[in-house]
């Protein structure tokens, strides 16, 4: 008999080194409980979180607790069904009116996750006839979805629009729909994309452009409503998918349009059709998380201040971060000995951080990944950047 | 000259030269993934250097059928020709 697991001889090779050098699995992180959006309970012992994607610290809501006990009291738990069938209630109508309103757009389809938003609205987009132009650094939802699709896909370089440009250039003759793919803010490197530039080059090449804003919805833009609204030019792109489960605190995606055809996508989206809708508490507890965001749009500022005290900190220290100044902080490291060993000492002082490792991060390089909170506290930011800083002195960094 | 697979692949091994880490006695018929010790992400990010020289995109499916430098050579020579 053939071994079926013989596939991931590779993998067992690698996770078993690396779990031999590490005191702790990596990947086996419990955090207890949580004792506010900031501080957690890790192995007994509180710690400060600086890697949940919590960026707004919308997750410990009053409002979106309240409204999701109310709501589980009087509606119960679960749809227990497709939004085809018998899965879409009255509040599911509800929110996706209410982000449709958020974003200014005409038509809005909530999904059961952000990972799901992205492969049902890329694989309902496109079809074996067109072609996907992905950024090299995007999301596995998004190149999942692009598997989905069945469509050609074309990476360009990361955030390069000259690249981009060359390569709808070539298609000029190729008959079928070009689909852009580009992502708002990137998860592992905070990296910023230059939507304004896509925007430029789609309509010069007649391609339609998607942005997935996960990272940036509510996080950037005065009103929240991401990268495209900071770069002004959101009427330049056709789809907007984004999820709940980082600014908003709960769980779910979406996709906004003005495009009238995706009303048929609720009817040819098999990751929209073929799974259960959400819960209606979550569904509760993400409208009431979106009205704290647009009633609170100070916790974008001091997200940002915060954003940039990390950043900043971080550099003084002598770390290598990216360029771009974003929730999302990342530390470069050189080998995955020297990041695990890291990783492990920040923990052990107090401090959790994401720790990415090749081939889920860009040029094969390692990361600490940091998000940053509109709830931490400048105490909490100056405490971990110390953190930082005595680990790498320690290890002669 | 990139007229030929021979053409093609020697510029794909002159290039994979360049990389102090890739063994010195690879030929058209060492497999990338097994003799050179590429992952998935290694590969793409390695054919985009090859795109830009010869100015083509290699849609990601026609990766999946790649094995050796001289299959990459003949994906990428089949690719210019349907272009021109
Ligand atoms: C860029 C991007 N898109 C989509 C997702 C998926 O979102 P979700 O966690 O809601 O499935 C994530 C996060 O994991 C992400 O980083």
């Amino acid at each position: 008999m053939i071994d079926i697991f013989a596939k991931h001889a590779g993998l067992r090779e690698s996770y078993d080194g690396l779990t031999a050098t590490s005191p702790r699995n990596p990947f086996e992180v419990v955090i207890e409980r949580p004792v506010s959006a900031s501080v957690g309970i890790i192995e007994g012992r509180e710690t400060l979180l600086f890697g949940t994607n919590n960026y707004l610290g919308l997750s410990q809501s009053k409002k979106a607790i309240e409204a999701a006990v109310e709501t589980a009291e009087t509606m119960g738990v679960g749809t227990t069904g497709s939004r085809i069938a018998n899965g879409t209630f009255g509040l599911h109508r509800k929110l996706e009116t209410r982000l449709a309103e958020f974003f200014r757009r005409k038509h809005c389809m909530v999904f059961s996750t952000g990972y799901q938003a992205n492969l049902g609205t890329i694989s309902a987009l496109v079809n074996k006839d067109d072609v996907l132009l992905l950024d090299a650094d995007s999301h596995a939802s998004i190149y999942d979805g692009a598997k989905l699709s069945g469509a050609q896909v074309i990476r360009f370089r990361h955030n390069d629009p000259v690249d981009l440009e060359k390569r709808l250039a070539r298609l000029k003759d190729h008959p079928g729909a070009k689909l852009i793919v580009a992502e708002g803010i990137y998860s592992m490197t905070g990296n910023v994309a230059p939507l304004d530039k896509f925007v430029d080059i789609k309509t010069r090449h007649g391609a339609y452009l998607m942005a997935d804003e996960a990272h940036s919805f509510g996080v950037m833009g005065t009103h929240g409503r991401g990268v495209a609204e900071v770069q002004g030019c959101e009427d330049g792109i056709d789809f907007v998918v984004g999820t709940f489960s980082k600014s908003l605190g709960t769980v779910g995606g979406y996709c906004v349009t003005d495009h009238d055809g995706v009303d048929l996508m609720r009817l040819c989206s098999r990751p929209y059709m073929f799974t259960a809708s959400l819960p209606p508490e979550i569904i509760a507890a993400t409208m009431a998380a979106l009205e704290d965001m647009q009633e609170h749009p100070e916790l974008r500022t001091k997200l940002q201040d915060n954003a940039a005290r990390l950043h900043a900190g971080l550099q003084k220290a002598g770390l290598k971060t990216g360029e771009h100044i974003s929730p999302v902080v990342a530390v470069t490291l050189e080998t995955v000995d020297q990041a695990v060993a890291f990783w492990n000492a920040l923990l052990e002082n107090g401090v959790y951080v994401n720790l990415s490792l090749p081939p889920a991060t860009p040029d094969n390089r390692p990361l600490l990944r940091c998000s940053v909170m509109a709830a931490h506290s400048p105490e909490e930011i100056d405490r971990a950047i110390a953190v930082f800083g005595e680990v790498a002195r320690h290890f002669g960094l | 000259m990139t007229d030929s697979i021979t053409d093609i692949s020697a510029m794909i091994i002159e290039k994979l030269l360049a990389n102090p880490k890739v063994p010195r006695d690879i030929d058209g018929n060492s497999k990338i993934v097994e003799d050179l010790a590429f992952d998935s992400l290694a590969v793409m990010n390695f054919v985009m250097e090859i795109e830009d020289e010869l100015d083509v995109s290699v849609p990601l499916d026609k990766l999946a059928d790649i094995r050796t430098i001289n299959d990459l050579a003949a994906c990428l020579l089949t690719l210019k020709a349907a272009q021109a």
